[in-house]
């Protein structure tokens, strides 16, 4: 402790400070997204910084709008609806209008956070509640997939971003289908290494596994996660698929693949782990992640849909209130029952 | 001094005590019917028919109606108004009458409407409960065509069947389905709540102020 100050300090208890508060465990997060932000902008190119920018912008207008006139400098300067602005345009297309991103992260904010009481008091995640909120309402421009840039260097634009507010988007003959979906309806896996390295059709954020991973274990060094959620997603996955992989390897996505395809990196290490919307409890979180593994893997292979990770999040986010009352440790000293 | 006491009935229904935004009643046509301008209007008039006729009647016998068996008089009553509007809408707009479907004759149903018979119209004179029947009613059919009336413009670009934006108009599917009805009532019942918490506030200040000035 500083012991510059002369006078006699007074303090009253904790006289032990941690120094994570909320801003910096924001910015740490917003600090791991960097490299995989990076590399969406180097594969969709303008497009990437246009939609990212649309988001923020909303989820920012959302907060600024309805917090208090006294505590809007407060509210703002946590940085949170940045990083909820961020991570809803790392799950967007990169062909969807702009207004419509801009949209997502007003709904994201005013509906998933705003009207709960504000940053702490949410039961779903904001960015995930602003995609599903997008996704129900326009469903084909959200499964609009458009292929990275190939040749037009960075300048280049998706004809799709420029549609003008409330107003159609152009369906061009460039899109093309996910791995998820290929695999989902075409049975055509794509090679591991396009996976990890981004060289795929995806949302913004989803197309770089290693990325995604570098940025996770950057969070956990930093204690800004819970290992606990991630690791029980990604290994639920993996022995889910492995037990499929025995009765049909040809039919059902390798474990690997399940992995690193579509968004359950970007989902399992930065959205499930939302300290606000997952279980406090250790005990709590493994079964919130084994929840989320297995019902990521029953949407995928079993649901009408090809990726589940967001519909997977958003119901154990739904879940964690009664994780969490059913975890409660013991309290020491009393029996075994610790109501 | 009787004429006011009419208008305060009329004038209740429609804005303090309105059936859907300071009472929630009638959740169930309100989330269900509200697809369409046409739709909500056409289901606000064939409540407000039921309404009015059935305070009426039940206010003209509320001398002769035993305490013991009122609900089932008033059932019987609302149910008796219910099958005229059915029959109605069906010869003269049958379309709309298919896509309300069983939502006509769940009219009886509606807690609104039994729900004046019991706390009003069995109570009062005649004049005062059809007064009070007509604002409720007219508050519903407000309520009923401002959600009808978002949810079609959103989710179709239309109102009332006139396309407001062109061809090009990109449709908030979600408006059309369910959860745009819960989504859109929340929003309006938020403003709705909202405006009368700030004129709390602005009618306090001013009671404050003429203390003061005392």
């Amino acid at each position: 402790m500083k012991q510059r100050d002369p006078d006699l300090l007074l303090f009253h208890a904790p006289l032990l400070r941690q120094g994570m508060t909320t801003p910096k465990a924001m910015r740490d997060v917003l600090l791991a997204l960097a490299p995989a932000t990076l590399a969406s902008m180097w594969f969709f190119g303008l497009s990437a910084v246009l939609i990212l920018a649309s988001c923020i912008g909303g989820a920012v207008a959302a907060e600024w709008l309805f917090a208090d006139r006294q505590a809007r400098g407060e509210s703002l300067r946590d940085a949170s609806c940045v990083l909820t602005g961020l991570l809803l345009g790392l799950t967007l297309p990169p062909g969807l209008p702009l207004w419509m991103a801009f949209l997502g992260g007003f709904i994201g904010i005013a509906l998933g956070k705003v009207i709960w009481g504000g940053l702490g008091q949410n039961l779903f995640n904001p960015a995930l509640l602003g995609r599903a909120f997008l996704l129900a309402t326009f469903p084909i421009a959200m499964t609009t997939w458009v292929p990275a840039v190939t040749d037009g260097g960075f300048l280049q634009v998706y004809p799709g971003n420029l549609a003008l507010p409330f107003m159609q988007v152009q369906i061009d003959a460039m899109s093309s289908a996910t791995p998820l979906g290929l695999m989902k309806f075409e049975q055509e896996v794509t090679p591991l290494t396009n996976l990890m390295f981004g060289k795929t059709t995806g949302s913004l954020g989803e197309t770089s596994g290693l990325l995604l991973l570098l940025g996770g274990v950057f969070l956990w060094l930093r204690r800004d996660l819970d290992w606990r959620i991630p690791v029980s997603i990604l290994v639920t996955v993996v022995v889910f698929s492995a037990i499929l992989g025995l009765f049909d390897a040809d039919r059902f996505p390798s474990p690997l693949f399940s992995v690193f395809s579509g968004g359950l990196l970007l989902g399992a290490i930065y959205m499930a782990t939302d300290p606000v919307t997952s279980p406090v409890t250790p005990k709590g979180a493994w079964i919130f992640g084994i929840g989320t593994g297995v019902l990521v893997m029953l949407i995928r292979v079993f649901g009408g849909l090809p990726e589940g990770v967001m519909y997977a999040i958003l119901l154990m986010n739904a879940a964690t209130p009664l994780i969490d009352r059913y975890t409660q440790p013991r309290v020491f000293g009393r029996g075994g029952d610790s109501q | 001094m009787k004429n006011n006491q009419s208008y305060e009935e009329f004038i209740k229904g429609v804005w303090r005590d309105n059936p859907v935004f300071a009472q929630v009643l009638g959740m169930c046509p309100m989330l269900a019917v509200t697809n369409s301008a046409v739709n909500a209007v056409a289901m606000g008039m064939a409540t407000f028919f039921v309404l009015v006729g059935s305070s009426f009647l039940v206010s003209s016998f509320r001398n002769w109606i035993p305490k013991q068996v009122r609900i089932s008089c008033f059932i019987i009553i609302i149910a008796t108004f219910v099958t005229i509007a059915d029959y109605t809408l069906l010869a003269l707009v049958p379309k709309v009458h298919k896509e309300l479907g069983a939502f006509i004759p769940l009219i009886v149903a509606n807690c609104l409407i039994l729900g004046r018979q019991e706390a009003f119209a069995s109570r009062y004179p005649t004049r005062l409960a059809v007064m009070d029947a007509v604002g409720m009613a007219t508050g519903f059919l407000l309520a009923l065509f401002s959600l009808g009336a978002v949810r079609e413009i959103l989710g179709d670009g239309a109102l009332f069947g006139v396309k407001l934006f062109g061809a090009n108009f990109e449709p908030w599917v979600i408006m059309i389905l369910p959860p745009g009805g819960f989504l859109t009532l929340g929003v309006i019942l938020l403003f709705f709540n909202w405006f009368k918490f700030k004129k709390d506030e602005f009618l306090e200040d001013v009671a404050e102020a003429e203390r003061s000035g005392h």
